[in-house]
């Protein structure tokens, strides 16, 4: 029986990510409705399983559960027994052990999704493994470009920062390629990992060069803590080499899209005026995550459709 | 009671031979080769008609885990899987709990692979005590003791200083220092080869210069103080090409490639995303160092196959990659990966390949006193009769070893051993312990 | 699965004269228009809602609003299937508080797209009435549900399919009885 795991998007179809996107779409309206819930996940059970501290993920895929009328259990490294030793296998099996219909995992591990798909009978959902992908975290970001009118045959996206940590890079990267647009990673050298062009991406040392007549320009979080492992010399140094102010912006296309998975390091990455500026569309991307989840989770439990009638 | 091995082919590269012939034993040792050997009624008959007959392989580089780790590997295991792949002696490393640093262990590792009787369990001392890298563990005791070489293997030893001491000492132990050449300031977190799998796996990788800088270091040390070095597991084109160079200038050193770095690069990895059966260290590297390290091999600038056994339990590899532990259980499919990857595919001569899993190992181990690694008459009767025709799926059903961790699990290959002889005694044949 | 057609059972003509007693019957019912509201079920729904609204207009000379439900993700029947469902928006731009909702599709057999869409209409609010129009009633009801207005009543066999086709989407009105050659209907 065929699994609808999402695991990343290397290995998700571009006809299946177009119908991710535009399921999310059919489901917008439900969000503005005086009843938030459609009945169609009733009675199915889904487990966040959480190995790495993230709010707004987690609620957004909760929420997206609720208004699909799934059922949640949040499993997290504080309150599991992850701590006292248990595997991840076992802590998975023994979810699975009590009726879980779908597990969605956040892993500092690589490939800790992809490890669960092969011990669980029921779909796995990625919501970020290590520094691999964070499917979607890219299908939220597509869907607000889409939203944005961003076409993307041929639709430059600069993605700037700590590429060589960051699953959101990986995932957007796959996904965009997929449906024609063409990404351009820009970042100091020691934070672009090797080959990053394999990905799909064209790797520009410059960052005027990479915003220059970009459609959307996303800026990476920075982790501060990379500083004391020597992977930049300093913020200050970084902020004007790679950080998005008004001066830079401007190279990119007129009204092109400004982005950021959140959370922010305003004044490091990017500066409040452009974050909260007209171009921004950093708070759509949230709303849009709940809606991506909505379809992702549809489309891991909801199956396909029968049609009883003519 | 002797044996009469009938109509095999004898490849013995001591000796130039490579011809279908008889070999007889007599009180453990080989009698006489030669054509139509009569049989005399004390001898028991083994048909090896379409088989190969060699000398008994020889491994100076597995990890038998006893003691301190039996979950993963004892002794006694160990030896089961050496026989069944047609090794007779096997040196091991000296990463166990407590570390082989001192004659006490040396001499444990000695009598626990006596009492098995299935092979010669030999012991490498560690080069610095309880392999911290801080002071040279007792060399020479541990030498007297029995140990045949002395390594850190499993970490690198970190400090050049302490390298060239330990070469240093190598003169007078007469014993060589095998070096596992890995900067852990590049390597450290990583768990694979820094390269495009890595970057598409998000997996941390070791570049290859960690490995080439730590070989050119102690090739430049050994040539500067002298003594014994051999480099173990040479897994990156320029770690070859720096070896190739260095012993063209007339730099007398050995070193060793492991059948998966042979046979396997990092694209495995994308075929099967975090397979931690596939996670060892030095890593599989990229398809261009893989071809390197073979062409290394065929030209002679790679002296020596070994196996780099290092068995794990399941708990240690069903994880996490980043959590799982490093290793392949080897010392089952070496024969047959060397065999199909460089014979059968890149048509090396069997005379090569038994050459260099056990000919040189024997001479670099010091083993020739016994004269191991041969068919000579008088040698020991350690003998690998293989078949390199039939082919056979990788089954670790089927394993002796504890670790079942391979990559291979599934392959098809050819060049099993069929039966083994130790000190003139049928320990293996058919495929079953005898 | 090959179809076959076996009969034609509703032409052009026929469809317009059904979708016009139709209309007088929902005047009728509903004593006029007021508060009369009609949702087309996704696909061959909607085009039908929108004659009927043109019918009634024609009648009572007042616009009534129609909107669009796609009952997807309402249905009970979604089965583990290579082939995943396509979500359309679910377009009803009015309130439904009060009214007097027609709901109208093209075929009613199980029972099983009305009742789904009946959910669907109750959490958008609540309805005074909800009421149910279709092209064709073709019988096999698992659920008790009876549609208020029906264009044609056509018995069927269950290996039948019947196929309401409408200019709009299919390029031509006609309604006809499909059977699969091999194998019952999916």
């Amino acid at each position: 029986m065929h699994r609808w795991d999402l695991l990343g998007l290397e290995n998700t179809s571009a006809s299946d990510i177009v119908w991710i996107l535009d399921t999310a779409k059919s489901m917008s309206d439900i969000m503005t409705r005086d009843i938030k819930k459609v009945p169609t996940l009733r009675g199915k059970s889904v487990c966040t399983l959480f190995f790495e501290p993230s709010t707004r993920t987690r609620s957004s895929f909760e929420l997206a559960c609720k208004y699909l009328s799934a059922d949640t259990l949040s499993f997290s490294t504080t309150t599991s027994s992850v701590r006292k030793g248990e595997t991840l296998a076992d802590t998975a099996l023994n979810i699975q052990a009590m009726g879980i219909d779908a597990v969605v995992i956040r892993h500092q591990s690589s490939g800790a999704p992809h490890y669960l798909a092969q011990k669980l009978k029921c779909p796995v959902i990625n919501a970020g493994d290590g520094m691999h992908e964070h499917p979607t975290q890219a299908l939220l970001d597509m869907y607000t470009m889409r939203e944005h009118g961003v076409n993307f045959e041929g639709a430059k996206v600069a993605i700037i920062g700590d590429i060589a940590h960051s699953r959101v890079a990986r995932s957007n990267a796959w996904g965009l390629t997929k449906l024609g647009a063409h990404v351009v990673f820009c970042g100091p050298p020691t934070l672009i990992p090797p080959d990053a062009d394999k990905l799909g991406a064209e790797v520009v040392a410059d960052a005027d060069e990479a915003v220059r007549d970009a459609d959307v320009v996303y800026m990476l979080r920075l982790q501060l803590e990379r500083q004391s492992g020597g992977l930049f010399p300093s913020v200050r140094e970084y902020r004007e080499l790679y950080g998005l102010n008004r001066r830079r912006l401007a190279l990119a296309k007129r009204g092109a899209l400004v982005m950021h998975p959140g959370p922010m390091n305003r004044g490091v990455e990017i500066e409040s005026d452009v974050a909260d500026g007209p171009q921004s569309v950093i708070l759509e991307q949230v709303t849009g995550g709940v809606l991506v989840r909505m379809a992702v989770l549809f489309r891991a439990l909801g199956g396909g459709n029968e049609w009883a009638g003519s | 009671m002797g044996w009469l091995i009938k109509g095999g082919r004898i490849v013995d590269p001591a000796n130039h031979l490579d011809r279908v012939m008889d070999l007889r034993i007599e009180e453990g040792r080989v009698a006489e080769v030669g054509e139509k050997l009569e049989r005399r009624a004390s001898d028991r008959v083994l048909d090896a008609n379409g088989l190969v007959v060699a000398p008994g392989l020889i491994d100076m580089h597995a990890h038998f885990r006893e003691p301190g780790h039996e979950e993963k590997e004892d002794i006694e295991t160990g030896s089961k899987a050496a026989v069944m792949g047609g090794y007779t002696t096997v040196a091991c490393m000296a990463n166990t709990d407590p570390v082989c640093d001192n004659a006490a262990v040396v001499r444990y590792v000695i009598e626990r692979g006596k009492q098995v009787g299935l092979c010669d369990v030999l012991p490498i001392g560690a080069v610095s005590k309880g392999l911290k890298g801080e002071e040279l563990a007792e060399m020479a005791d541990m030498a007297k003791a029995g140990a045949v070489a002395f390594s850190d293997d499993g970490r690198p030893v970190t400090s050049a200083s302490l390298m060239m001491k330990a070469l240093q000492y190598s003169q007078i132990v007469k014993k060589p220092v095998i070096s596992h050449a890995e900067d852990v300031s590049l390597s450290s977190g990583t768990s694979m080869h820094f390269g495009r799998v890595s970057t598409r796996l998000g997996l941390r990788g070791v570049p290859s210069a960690g490995e080439e800088s730590i070989v050119m270091r102690d090739v430049m040390l050994c040539r500067e103080v002298g003594g014994k070095l051999h480099l173990a597991h040479l897994s990156s084109a320029w770690s070859v090409r720096f070896v190739r160079w260095a012993k063209a200038n007339g730099l007398r050193f050995t070193a060793e490639a492991t059948p998966h770095h042979l046979s396997l690069d990092h694209d495995y990895l994308l075929e099967h995303p975090y397979d931690t059966n596939a996670k060892v260290n030095p890593p599989l590297r990229a398809p261009e160092d893989r071809a390197e390290v073979c062409k290394g091999l065929s030209d002679g600038t790679i002296d020596v196959i070994a196996t780099d056994h290092a068995p794990h339990c399941v708990d240690d590899k069903d994880l996490e990659f980043d959590q799982a532990a490093f290793g392949i259980s080897g010392l089952e499919t070496a024969l047959p990966v060397c065999y199909t990857t460089l014979v059968q595919d890149m048509g090396m001569s069997l005379s090569s390949l038994i050459t260099k899993m056990s000919l040189i190992p024997a001479q670099i181990l010091g083993l020739d006193s016994v004269l191991r690694g041969t068919l000579t008459p008088g040698a020991r009767a350690d003998i690998v009769i293989f078949d390199p025709h039939t082919e056979r799926v990788v089954d670790v059903g089927e394993f002796q070893s504890k670790g079942h961790n391979t990559p291979f699990a599934g392959s098809k290959l050819r060049g099993w051993p069929v039966h083994t002889f130790y000190k003139g005694n049928l320990v293996m044949t058919e495929r079953r312990l005898a | 699965m090959v179809l076959r057609e076996k009969a034609k059972i509703m032409d052009e003509q026929a469809m317009d004269r059904a979708l016009s007693r139709i209309a007088h019957e929902v005047v009728e019912r509903n004593k006029g228009v007021e508060g009369v509201v009609l949702v087309g079920i996704r696909r061959r729904g909607v085009p039908l809602a929108n004659r009927l609204k043109q019918k009634i207009a024609e009648i009572e000379g007042k616009n009534i609003p129609v909107g669009v439900l796609d009952i997807t993700l309402y249905r009970d029947d979604l089965a583990l299937k290579a082939e995943q469902p396509v979500v359309q928006k679910t377009e009803v731009p009015f309130s439904v508080k009060g009214k007097h909702v027609v709901m109208v599709d093209d075929v009613i057999y199980t029972g099983r797209t009305a009742r789904a869409a009946m959910d669907a209409i109750m959490d958008l609010g609540r309805p005074r009435t909800i009421q149910l129009a279709v092209l064709v009633d073709r019988g096999h009801r698992e659920l008790p549900i009876r549609p208020d207005y029906v264009g044609k009543n056509v018995p069927t066999s269950q290996k039948e399919i019947i196929h309401v086709k409408v200019s709009e989407i299919d390029g031509a009105d006609e309604v006809v009885i499909e059977e699969a050659r091999d194998g019952g209907e999916e």
